[in-house]
Formats: structure tokens, sequence, C-alpha cells
């Protein structure tokens, strides 16, 4: 056991766990965060996507302690049911999921696109969510809800 | 606990006059303690008013169902249909799913039928309910009830508005204690058939588009899933199966995991072993570390493919199932002037969860309390009874949604595991599966072998129709012991296991056209029922139906080729079971722009790709679907795309149009993902596909454009739709890539391999 201090959602917080310990199970167990989702440990359906630095990250298949330096994003850390994230809203004015497992990859990874591309095509936006698996199959959806949420964001100017 | 229903009112945002919420409800204690509900008590009674509905004094009516959200949105359906007989807006609606201890067993939620069956329930829950106010109204407005109109939840009389009572004030917090008619069960069940509802002309609610309930939460990581679900001192656990199908525990080496932190205890119970330690990290890697011996496999399974097909062939079934036997048949095949015949191979399929299954048990002092997102909570009850061997009223299942389930999954089987761990250490367990356990040990959809034989007339007629499909029961359905029942020594044998299988429905072999002498049968092959396995079975979405379609729809295009006729043509002239197929044809071809010509397709000069079309029309309980796929297929590599799909629809009655297309694009798309890419590949000891890579499904690349039509029938009913469209997804695909290359496979999935071997073999033949 170490004590390992991250900073999540900005707030640093400190958690004494295995430093080995993949990042997702201390988010979820330690930090109760539960917008990131175990769902392969493989770091091959997306469903446990978090940011670290702007850029998304499996948080199953990375250690915590590889993470200390870090300033790590989760979707609770995007909005809030108060004041919801671009992204958040434009998921429910699409509808864009059904069970919504994988929801959480679809909008962390989306909002590392917008990001760094305020305009992404469709075909980029497909490509940058290409590895994230839905099972329910809202990928229309999704898409559109990623296309709103760019143009929504555009027009007020956001950054 | 924070209630899975959260998320409705509130904030927020109001789009076209729809209120999308993100706040939280706040949790519905004002129903505790009112309706026939109690922590351990068994089930509430049907014929009690109290166990449906609840009337709050803070304005909310909870209802109380069995039915739960799969993550399909029926849940806001139902709201919908509950507030339209309440006459009260949606936002007061709110549910009690899944709970045995709240809950009437309504059956479990599966096979479309939630609407369809219970819809109309809960409907005439809500009607008696209504009425029952309405009588309170009358004697404390001083009106006759014909005088009485309600306004959401406010009754007031007709000539003088001001007169007003609202459910609340005459009814809040207190119960009905009315008893209304209940008889049958489950979804047989027929509740207060003596009250007339609401006629469908007049409804304002059901059949819009009202917004989801659940998914504002689920966007910000507020929802509570199973996999969410923590409850004060909960460990965690993880349970170690055997690498390879049917073997016994020889020895488990506890030394192995010594240096491994925070491991609670090793649990054995006859061929079970699972790990409970305090961190789920120190559980995973005491599971991965633990040195555990088994017996060699009692039996194998088909090591191959072709195995397979012949074990299902030669094996003689243990129950024949003729669905339609009209006519006759034999006769009617001497006298055709062509015969045709083909035999069409569907692969065993995963349900494929994208979150594996988890759930948290409290067992203590001989009473079980287990979260998990069970189908059928009641069904759960009694597994986890019958393991524990404890009586039923001594178990309580509270439903918590996992991720989308398309049929009955491991969320039984891990609450199984989740009470066994925790009564070996008297406390709260949690255990979720890893991402292998769920693709080796989830219940597949089951391989079929089918074969069809069909005699036409001089004039290109059907007039005979023979088909076979042969395939196995549901070995992980009901009366069969779950993994860790059978780990412990029950069997299908034992007291309350009188299973051999449960054959299941029988739809999509050529029964939606009525021909002559027609004779459609399935066979139900004997299948490992006293073993554990990696290829168990059990139902996945439109059991059966999908790849009886896929072999009967493409049989039907075979024939229209020899016969020189359009496909479309070939099904509009041969006689259907419901006349409405013909609408449904029409209104897909008409939006897909199909134009009328004989297959295959004209060669698109020396390109490399090419493109064409198919249709596939399916009827699952009433349900009718008609796909048209556009595909582009590469002939030097036999990769193909499929386009574009357009479906026309006709499930009856349309409670949420947004939810419904929501239902049929996700149809859609797994009916692609199955089509094209998935297969799980076996050898003689168990699944070898053990993770995403190698049990691909869809991804964004391979999502076609999805064109829908509705066609709403009130006067029908809710016929279901969860799964309607899927079963004409893949026969269509098929059709469009013979259209597109004159290549016919058989065989799903249409890989890259199987089009370019099909294409050679065409080639090497002209």
């Amino acid at each position: 056991m170490s004590r390992i201090s991250l900073t999540v959602n900005g707030k640093v917080r400190a958690v004494d766990v295995d430093p080995a310990t993949p990042l997702l199970y201390v988010l979820r167990n330690e930090l109760q965060l539960n917008g990131p989702k175990f769902g392969c440990g493989l770091s091959q359906c997306g469903a446990c996507t978090v940011l670290a630095e702007g850029r998304t990250v499996r948080s199953c298949s990375v250690s915590v302690s590889s993470m200390q330096n870090r300033k790590i994003t989760t979707l609770e850390g995007l909005g809030s049911s108060a004041h919801p994230g671009f992204l958040q809203s434009a998921f429910v004015e699409e509808q864009a999921a059904q069970c919504g497992y994988c929801a959480n990859g679809m909008i962390m990874t989306a909002q590392a696109l917008l990001d760094r591309n305020a305009n992404p095509s469709d075909a980029e936006i497909k490509q940058a969510l290409n590895a994230n698996l839905c099972r329910c199959g809202t990928h229309v959806r999704i898409l559109r809800a990623v296309q709103r949420a760019a143009q929504e964001r555009n027009q007020k100017g956001r950054v | 606990m924070k209630s899975a229903a959260i998320s409705r009112r509130d904030f927020v945002k109001n789009t076209t006059g729809l209120v999308i919420g993100f706040s939280l409800l706040g949790s519905h204690l004002h129903a505790a303690g009112l309706g026939e509900h109690s922590e351990f008590n068994g089930s509430p009674l049907p014929t009690a008013l109290d166990s449906w509905l609840v009337v709050g004094s803070d304005g909310v009516i909870t209802v109380f169902t069995s039915k739960v959200d799969l993550g399909t949105g029926v849940l806001t359906a139902l709201s919908q249909v509950m507030a339209e007989e309440l006459d009260v807006s949606f936002q007061r609606i709110h549910m009690i799913t899944g709970d045995t201890a709240q809950t009437i067993d309504q059956s479990q939620t599966s096979g479309s039928r939630t609407l369809h069956k219970a819809g109309p329930q809960l409907r005439q829950a809500a009607a008696a309910g209504r009425h029952e106010l309405l009588k309170l109204a009358a004697v404390r407005l001083d009106a006759p009830v014909e005088k009485l109109t309600v306004n959401d939840g406010v009754v007031s009389v007709i000539d003088n508005p001001a007169t007003s009572i609202s459910y609340w004030k005459l009814l809040g917090g207190k119960r009905f204690d009315v008893t209304i008619t209940a008889t049958g069960t489950a979804a047989e069940m027929k509740v207060a058939p003596e009250i007339t509802p609401k006629n469908p002309k007049d409804y304002r609610i059901v059949g819009t588009s009202i917004p989801r309930i659940d998914l504002p939460a689920k966007f910000i990581g507020e929802f509570q899933y199973s996999q969410d679900v923590r409850i004060p001192g909960m460990l965690h656990g993880r349970v170690i199966r055997p690498e390879h199908s049917i073997a016994r525990l020889v020895s488990v080496d506890e030394n192995s995991i010594k240096d491994i932190p925070g491991i609670v205890k090793v649990v054995k119970e006859d061929h079970f072993v699972g790990i409970v330690g305090t961190t789920e990290w120190s559980a995973i890697r005491a599971s991965q570390q633990l040195k555990v011996e088994w017996s060699n496999p009692d039996a194998k399974l088909p090591a191959t493919r072709d195995d397979l097909y012949s074990y299902l062939q030669k094996t003689k079934p243990f129950k024949e199932q003729p669905v339609a036997n009209r006519g006759d048949f034999d006769s009617a095949l001497a006298r055709s002037s062509r015969v045709f015949e083909a035999t069409y191979h569907w692969p065993f399929h995963m349900h494929g969860m994208i979150g594996p299954s988890c759930a948290v048990a409290d067992v203590r002092d001989g009473k079980a309390t287990v979260w998990a997102g069970s189908q059928g909570t009641h069904r759960t009850r009694k597994a986890v009874a019958d393991l524990l061997r404890v009586p039923e009223n001594n178990v309580r299942i509270v439903y918590a949604e996992g991720s989308g389930c398309y049929g009955r999954l491991c969320a039984d089987d891990v609450a199984e595991d989740a009470a066994l761990l925790s009564r070996a250490v008297g406390k709260p367990v949690r255990v979720q599966w890893m991402r292998h356990e769920e693709h080796a040990w989830e219940p597949k959809g089951s391989a079929q072998l089918m074969t069809v034989r069909a005699g036409v007339d001089p004039q290109g007629k059907i007039t005979a129709w023979d088909f076979t499909d042969r395939y196995f029961p549901y070995t992980a359905g009901p009366g069969i012991p779950l993994l860790a029942s059978t780990q412990t020594g029950l069997t299908p044998n034992s007291p309350g296991f009188p299973g051999n299988g449960y054959e299941y429905g029988t739809t999509g072999g050529g029964d939606v056209y009525a021909f002559e002498n027609q004779r459609i049968n399935c066979p139900v092959i004997p299948w490992m029922q006293n073993a554990m396995s990696h290829l168990r079975t059990c139902n996945l979405r439109a059991p059966g139906a999908v790849g009886r379609a896929f072999a009967s729809e493409s049989f039907i295009d075979e024939v229209a080729f020899h016969t020189g006729v359009d496909a479309l043509q070939f099904r509009l002239r041969s006689p259907r079971n419901q006349e409405r197929t013909g609408e449904i044809l029409l209104a897909a071809a008409k939006q897909a722009g199909w134009i009328e010509r004989p297959s295959p397709a004209p060669a698109n000069g020396n390109s490399d790709t090419c493109v064409g079309r198919g249709v596939a029309i399916s009827d699952r309980d009433g349900a009718i679907v008609a796909a048209v796929a556009e595909v582009e297929v590469e002939k030097s590599t036999g990769k193909v795309k499929v386009k574009r799909v357009t479906v026309a629809h006709d499930c009856g009655l349309i409670a949420n149009p947004d939810g419904l297309k929501n239902q049929i694009e996700g149809n859609v798309v797994q009916g692609v993902s199955r089509t094209l890419f998935e297969e799980v590949h076996f050898d003689e000891n168990g699944v070898t596909n053990l993770d995403w890579d190698s049990y691909r499904t869809i991804r964004f690349e391979d999502v076609p454009e999805i064109d829908i039509v509705l066609i709403n029938r009130p006067e029908l009913g809710f016929l279901g739709a969860g799964e309607a469209s899927i079963i004409p997804v893949p026969s269509a695909i098929a059709n469009a890539v013979f259209d597109a290359t004159g290549a016919r496979v058989r065989d799903i999935p249409l890989t890259p391999e199987r089009v370019l071997s099909t294409l050679q073999k065409i080639e090497s033949r002209t």
C-alpha cells in the first residue's frame, strides 16, 4: 500500500492503495466516481475512458501510480445535473443511448476530439470513436450528438 | 440507497415542449409501507390495488412492476401508459421495478413482451385506480362520476371547474384498500378486465416522443447500474472457473496467493472456488494467481464447426416441433415442375454485453438480499433460494440495471456467485466477472442447421414448402441449474429442476407465407443439459427467429432468382399469412427506392466494387417488419459493406415514436454486426474467442445509414418492438450480396473469406 495523490476533476485527492492498481478501480471504489465503467480490462472497448491532461486514457489499463502528476477528468468532471456539459446536453437532446454503459467512453472520447478539433467531419468523428464499442447499436445517434455538440459549442463561442 | 430511477424533474431544459431533466428526483419514501410490500414477505397480492400503485401526498404516483428496463427505454413507455390512463402528467409517475419484495411477478422481461403483455396489465391497474379515485371524488365533490373530469390528477366537475380536488388530497399517503380482479399468472395475468380503459383515440401521452427518464443521469455518471451498487461493509469477490468446460475441482493451493494483501477468504464449496478480498484489485490479482487444479473435462465439445453441424444433423431430436402443417407437402412436391433445396448454417453468437455481469449479495442468518441486473428477478430468487437451500421468501432480489441485455445473460449466475461468497464470509460481497469470463461463460445464442425445400409450379409459384430448423434448447433456461448451482451439486434432476432445457419460439421459417402445402418443423436436439459448458445456450434477441428468417428469406430469393422474378414482386405474389405484410413490404420498397428487376444486378463494368440490394420480411407475434439492405461488395477481397438499411415497421400501437426508432436502429446495427462479423469459435475444450479482438462486433466505420418508416395501428394495441426488427436484417443483407455479385452465401457470418470463396466457385464454373 502507498499513499498516492491524484488530481481528479480539479481536486487533489489522496488514496492509500497498491500503486499497481489500475486507475479505474481507484476512481470507482476509492473516489466513488461511477462515470468510468469496467468493460474489458484490456483497452479494447473504451467504457473506462477518462482524460489525462485532455487526452484519452483507458483507465482499466494504466496504473494509478503512473497518473500521479497528471490532471485527470472523468465524466463527472464534464458537468453535473445543475450544469451539464455541452456534450452531455447534446447526448440528451439526441437521446443517444440505450443502456448507456458505453456512454462514458463515447462522451469522454468525443470531448478529447472536440477539444483538439472544433469542427470534425463525420469521418473524423467515426475514426475517433471507432475503438469505442456499443452493443445496443446507438452509433447513429452518438454521431448526431457529437455533431450537435460541436455546432452548439461553436455557435456559443465556448472554448 | 439512491434510486436508479432518478433524474426527472426540477431543472431544466425545455425542448419541443418536453421537459428533459438532469437533476435528481429525490427519494420516494412516501411509497414505503403503503403498498402490499415488505422486505421478506413473498410477493404482493395481484388482487390488491395497493400492490400496483400508490398515490403519494406529494403528487407522485408510484407504480410497482416486475418488468424492468434492460436499457431499452421501456420504463419510459410504461410510465407513459400509466400517466395516460390515470390522466396525470408524465412527470408524476415513478416506477419501482423488479424488486421481488415489492412487485408482482408479471414474468421476466423478454421476448418483446413488456408493452405487449405487461402494458395492458398495468394500464388496467391504472384504470382501476382512476375509477376508485373518481368514486372518492364524486362523494367529496357531491357530483356523479359522469360529471367529473380529470386534468393532471385534479378532478373537477365538468360544468363547475372551481369545484375540484386532487388525487393526492383524496388519497395521498393512504391505501386504496380495494380488491380488484386478477386471474391467471405472470404474462397471462388478466388484471381488472371489467374496467373499460381509455379509448386510444383520446391518447395524449402515449404516442408522443417523451425523452427517456433514465438518460440524463446516465450521461453525468449518476445513474446506479448494478455495477455501481455499494453497500456499507461491502467486500469484493471473484470466482475461479475451469479454463475448460465441464471440469471438476481437484485441489486449491492457498499458499499460492500468500503474498497478496487484503485476502479475506478463499471459498471452496464442492467444485466452486472463489476469492473474497478487501479491495477489488486484490480479489482480481488473487483470482489470477491462485493455483487451482481441475480434472480433465468429463466430456468434450464438438471440436470444429463441421463437427457441430454434423452433430446437429445426425442427433435424434428429443422433441419435434411442428409449426405449420398445411395441405400435403409430399404429393405437392411430387407434382411440382421444379424442386429447389438448400441448407443454411447459423453459428453460436454471443450476447456480448459491454459491462460484464455484476451483483452484490448480502447473505446473513439464512436470509439473502441480492442486487442484480436480472431479466427476471422472481426467477433469480428461486435460483438463489435453491442454491442456498433456503425458502424462497428468505430471498429478496432487487433489480439494478446492467448494461444492454439482449437475452438471459449471466446476471443470474453472478447473483449466485455473490450469494455463495457472501454466505461464506457473512458480509456483503460484490462480484463482477472479468471480460474473458463473460465471453466464455455467458450462455450463447444457439447454432442452427436449417434445410429448406420447395416445389414450384410451371408459373413459378411455390406450391410446396418444407422448412426444418435443427437447434439446441436453452440449457441455461428455466429448470436448469446455473453455474454455481451446478458446481455445488444441484442437477436437473434435483428437486425443483425438472428440465431438459427449454425449447423456444418457432417464428421465422417461412411462416409469413401461407403456401398451399407447407411444413415447418423445429426439432430440438439434446445439448449438454447436465453439464456446465462454455456453449450453454439461452435466448438471444428474437431467439431462433433471426436464423430461421435468414434461411427462409434467403431461400425465397433463391427461388425468385431461379424463376427470374424480382425479389419484391415474388413476395407480393406469394400467399401471405397477414394482409398487412404486403403494405409493409411496399412501404419499405418505396422508401428505399426499389426498382423492379430480377437479381443479380447487371455488372458494374469492370469495377471491383459491386452494389446490390435485398429485401426480407418477418412477423414476430404480429409485429411485422420489412427491411431493404443496400450493400457494396469488393470482389477482390469479398469484403461486404452495408451502406443503407430501410425498415418499414408495424408493431401495432406506437407508445413512443423516438424510443421505437432507437430500438429499430439498435436492432439494425446489431443485425449487421451479427451478419457480417460475429461467430463464436471453439475447440473441444471450450470457447476460444475470449476478448473483443477475437469476437469482433460492429464499429462506427461499419454502421450503415438507417431509414425508418413507422406504421402506427392503434387498433391493434401494443405488439412489441424490442426484437422484431433484427429478424429480417441478415437475410436482407445476404440477398443484397447475391444481388451485387451473384454469390449466394448460406453461412453466417458473411466474412470476406466466405464471400470470396463463393465468388471463386462461381467463377470457376463459368
